[in-house]
C-alpha cells in the first residue's frame, strides 16, 4: 500500500475557530432540547393535533438519514459493483452516515412524547409486526450501531499507535478481528438501509386517504430508496468538494465524476417511474394545474432533471464547479421530495396548518452544526481521510 | 465490466421489477370485506334526533377524568373547538351558508374494524381489544403519533400541554361495565350503544321505515372498512365531517406491500447472503478498476 494512500489524520489545531463556533451553536441547541423536556412539545414546538410530525421528522430523520445515505450509496459501488477505486471516499462517507444516523435518532428521543418507554422497543413479545414505523425505527437502530462498528477500525488503527499501552491492547487485539468482521458488517450495512429508506417511504401509505393524489402512490417506497442512494452520491459529492476547499486537501474530481455517473441511472429510474407512475394514476392533469401542490411537484422534478441534465457528459462530470452544483441540486430535489410527502402533500384538513417553531429550527440547526464540527474533529483526530488522493488516470 | 457487477444489476433490475409489480399488484387486488367480530360492539348516533344539548360531553368528562377545555370561553366553561386533548367526544353544529338547513354532529373514536392507529403503533399500545373496542395503553405508548399520521378521521390526539403526555382518544367507555356514558346520558336516544349487528339492523330499519328523513345510507357501514360507530343523518355526511372514503381498510396497503416483501422474513435474509456472497466474490477476483497497489 503506498504511504500517500494509507487514510491519516489531518492534525493540526483540533479546536479552530469555526469548530468553537459551531460547537457553540450546537450546545445551545442542547439548553433547548433541555427545555422541550421541561414545557413539553406543545409550547416548544409549532406541532398541533393536525400536522403531528414536523420538521424534526421531516428533515432531522427524514431527509437527514437519506442525506447519509454516502456510506450506503459508496458501499454499493465498492463491494457489490466491484469499484475498487473508490474505496478511499469509504471512511469519510462513513463518518458523515454515522453522524446523521446518530443525530436521527436523536432527534426521534427529542421529538417523541414518551422517550422513556422506548426502552421497550426491544421486547419482540409487544412488536406489531405490521407497524412500518416499527420496522423503521429498528432498522434504524440498528444501522447506527453498524455504522460506527464499520467505523471502528480507524479509531483502533489510532489506538494502536496511542501512547497509552491499554488502548494499544485494545488496538492490536480489535483490529484484526474488526477487519475479519467487515465484510458481514459490510452487508448488514447495506440490507439495513435498502429496508428502512423504502420503509420511510411505506410510512406515508397509512396516510393515504388524506395524502394529496400527486404523491399518493404505493411506488412511495421504491421511489424513496432511488432517491436515497442518489442523494447519498450527491451529499458524498459535496462533502468532498467542501472537504477540499475548506481543509486544503486536494480534489478528487476523477473519482467524483465517476460518482455523478453513478447518479445517472438512479436518477432516470427515479424520473421514468415517477413520471410513469403519474401518467398511468391519471395524474398529469393535476399536475399541471398550477395550484400549490402542481408548482411544488414540477419544482421537484425539475430539480431532479436538472441535475441529470448537468451531469450528462464527461465533460460536464469532470467540471468540479458543475458536478458540485449537480450534487446541490440533487440532494435538494430529494430533501424537497420528502418534505412534499411528508408535510405538504399530508392534508389533515382545512382548519390545520403548521410552519416549524423558532426552537424547532434552532435545534435542527444546532444538531447539523454539531455533526459538522464532530465530523471536523474525528478526521482531524482519526484515520479517516485517505492520504493525497490521486488524480492521474486511475 | 465484471461478470459479479453485471450479474448484481441484475439482481437489481429484477428486484425492482419485483418491486413494481407486487405494489402495483396492489391496486388491482379486489379485497375482501373486513369480517367484524361477532361480538363487537358500537354506537349508532342519528342526527336527526340529536338537540345538540351536549350532555354527553359532560358526561364524557366525568367518565373519563378529563379535564374540561375552558381556553375558548375565558376560563368559564367547558369549549373545546374540536377533538382535542380535553375532548374525547364533542357536539359540533354544522350549517349550510346557503340554505340555512343544520344538523349537529357527535364526533368520537370510530372504532374502525381494521384500524389505522392500531397498524400504526409500534409496540401495541393501541390494540383492537375486548368486543371490537379501540384501546389504549400508555405503558406501551412511546408518544410518536404515528397513530394520528394514519387515522382517517384525525381521533387521537396528543397532550401537547404536558410534559409528561399521553394519547387520548374515546376508548368507548371500557372501564364502565354499563357501556359509554354518553349514551347512558342522551336524553333523546339520539346515541345508543349496542351490538353492532343490532345498531345495523336498527340503523336500516329507520331508514327504510322513514324515507324522506335521511341520507340514504348508514355512515360506517363500509367506509374506510368500517367502523362500530354508525351514523345516520339527514345532511350529506362529508359536510359533517365524515369523508367519502371507500372500502377498503386504511392499513390494508401498506399491510399488503410489507407482507409481499417481508414475508418470513426471506426476503432480507437472501439479500443479505446475496450481497456477502458478491462481497465475497468480489474479494477474490479484483475488478479491473482496482488500484493497481492492491488497496480493497
Amino acid at each position: 500500500m503506498n504511504a500517500h494512500d494509507r487514510p491519516q489524520p489531518l492534525g493540526g489545531t483540533i479546536f479552530t475557530r469555526p469548530v468553537l463556533a459551531l460547537a457553540v451553536f450546537a450546545g445551545m441547541a442542547g439548553l433547548l432540547i433541555v427545555w422541550r423536556f421541561i414545557v413539553g412539545l406543545g409550547a416548544s414546538t409549532a406541532l398541533n393535533d393536525g400536522y403531528p410530525w414536523g420538521l424534526w421528522i421531516a428533515f432531522d430523520v427524514v431527509t437527514g438519514t437519506a442525506l447519509s445515505c454516502g456510506g450506503y450509496a459508496v458501499a454499493l459501488l465498492v463491494y457489490i459493483l466491484n469499484r475498487g477505486k473508490y474505496h478511499p471516499l469509504m471512511r469519510p462517507a462513513l463518518v458523515t452516515s454515522a453522524f446523521g444516523y446518530t443525530i436521527a435518532g436523536l432527534s426521534v428521543v427529542i421529538d417523541v412524547g414518551r422517550p422513556w418507554i422506548a426502552y421497550k422497543l426491544p421486547f419482540f413479545w409487544h412488536w406489531n409486526l405490521n407497524s412500518v414505523l416499527l420496522e423503521v425505527a429498528l432498522c434504524i437502530m440498528t444501522y447506527t450501531v453498524v455504522l460506527w462498528l464499520e467505523l471502528s477500525p480507524a479509531f483502533l488503527e489510532w489506538a494502536r499507535t496511542s501512547t497509552w499501552s491499554a488502548f494499544r491492547r485494545i488496538g492490536n487485539f480489535g483490529l484484526p478481528v474488526a477487519e475479519k468482521s467487515l465484510l458481514w458488517l459490510a452487508a448488514l450495512g447495506m440490507l439495513l438501509p435498502t429496508m428502512h429508506q423504502s420503509s420511510l417511504g411505506s410510512l406515508m401509505l397509512l396516510s393515504g386517504p388524506r395524502l394529496h393524489p400527486l404523491w399518493n402512490t404505493s411506488l412511495l417506497p421504491l421511489l424513496f430508496l432511488l432517491s436515497c442512494i442518489a442523494m447519498g452520491f450527491g451529499a458524498v459529492v459535496m462533502e468532498s468538494a467542501l472537504s477540499a476547499k475548506f481543509l486544503g486537501r486536494k480534489s478528487e474530481t476523477d473519482m467524483l465524476a465517476g460518482l455523478g455517473y453513478a447518479m445517472l441511472p438512479l436518477l432516470g429510474l427515479y424520473l421514468g417511474i415517477r413520471l410513469i407512475d403519474l401518467g398511468v394514476r391519471g395524474q398529469f392533469g393535476p399536475l399541471f394545474a398550477f395550484d400549490m401542490y402542481s408548482v411544488m411537484s414540477l419544482i421537484e422534478l425539475a430539480l431532479f432533471a436538472a441535475a441529470g441534465v448537468m451531469l450528462l457528459t464527461d465533460r460536464q462530470r469532470r467540471d468540479a464547479g458543475n458536478l458540485f452544483r449537480a450534487a446541490m441540486l440533487l440532494v435538494l430535489a430529494g430533501a424537497l421530495y420528502r418534505f412534499d410527502v411528508f408535510l405538504v402533500a399530508f392534508q389533515p384538513g382545512p382548519n390545520w396548518s403548521y410552519f416549524p417553531s423558532v426552537t424547532e429550527i434552532l435545534v435542527t440547526s444546532g444538531l447539523v452544526a454539531g455533526e459538522i464540527a464532530g465530523f471536523i474533529v474525528l478526521i482531524k483526530l482519526f484515520p479517516i481521510m485517505a492520504g493525497e488522493p490521486r488524480t492521474a488516470a486511475a | 465490466m465484471g461478470i459479479s457487477r453485471r450479474s448484481a444489476l441484475k439482481v437489481m433490475a429484477a428486484a425492482t421489477a419485483t418491486m413494481v409489480g407486487t405494489t402495483l399488484g396492489v391496486h388491482q387486488t379486489q379485497a375482501a370485506a373486513v369480517v367484524p367480530r361477532p361480538d363487537a360492539v358500537g354506537m349508532l348516533y342519528d342526527a336527526t334526533r340529536c338537540i345538540g344539548c351536549k350532555a354527553c360531553m359532560v358526561a364524557c368528562n366525568e367518565a373519563n377524568d378529563v379535564t374540561p377545555d375552558t381556553s375558548a370561553s375565558g376560563g368559564l366553561w367547558d369549549m373545546p373547538l374540536d377533538l382535542n386533548e380535553h375532548a374525547k367526544n364533542i357536539i359540533k353544529l354544522y350549517r349550510d351558508p346557503a340554505t340555512g338547513a343544520q344538523s349537529f354532529v357527535k364526533r368520537q373514536c370510530m372504532h374502525c374494524l381494521d384500524p389505522a392507529c392500531v397498524g400504526a403503533c409500534m409496540l401495541g399500545a393501541m390494540k383492537k381489544g375486548d368486543k371490537g373496542i379501540v384501546s389504549y395503553d400508555p405503558d406501551l405508548c412511546i408518544g410518536c403519533r404515528y397513530c394520528e399520521m394514519g387515522c382517517p378521521f384525525n381521533v387521537p390526539k396528543f397532550e401537547w400541554s404536558k410534559a409528561i403526555p399521553k394519547l387520548v382518544k374515546c376508548e368507548l367507555c371500557r372501564h364502565r361495565s354499563q357501556g359509554p356514558a354518553c349514551c347512558e346520558v342522551c336524553p333523546v336516544g339520539a346515541v345508543i350503544y349496542g351490538k353492532r349487528t343490532d345498531l345495523l339492523a336498527d340503523a336500516h330499519q329507520r331508514l327504510a321505515q322513514n324515507p324522506g328523513r335521511y341520507v340514504p345510507k348508514v355512515y360506517g357501514e363500509h367506509e374506510a372498512g368500517g367502523t362500530q360507530v354508525l351514523y345516520l343523518a339527514h345532511v350529506d355526511f362529508e359536510k359533517l365531517g365524515l369523508p367519502a372514503y371507500s372500502d377498503e381498510p386504511v392499513p390494508r396497503r401498506v399491510r399488503t406491500i410489507q407482507d409481499t416483501i417481508y414475508k418470513g422474513f426471506v426476503a432480507p435474509v437472501a439479500l443479505y447472503g446475496l450481497l456477502a456472497a458478491v462481497m465475497l466474490r468480489n474479494r477474490e477476483k479484483p475488478d479491473s478498476t482496482k488500484r493497481e497497489d492492491g488497496q480493497p
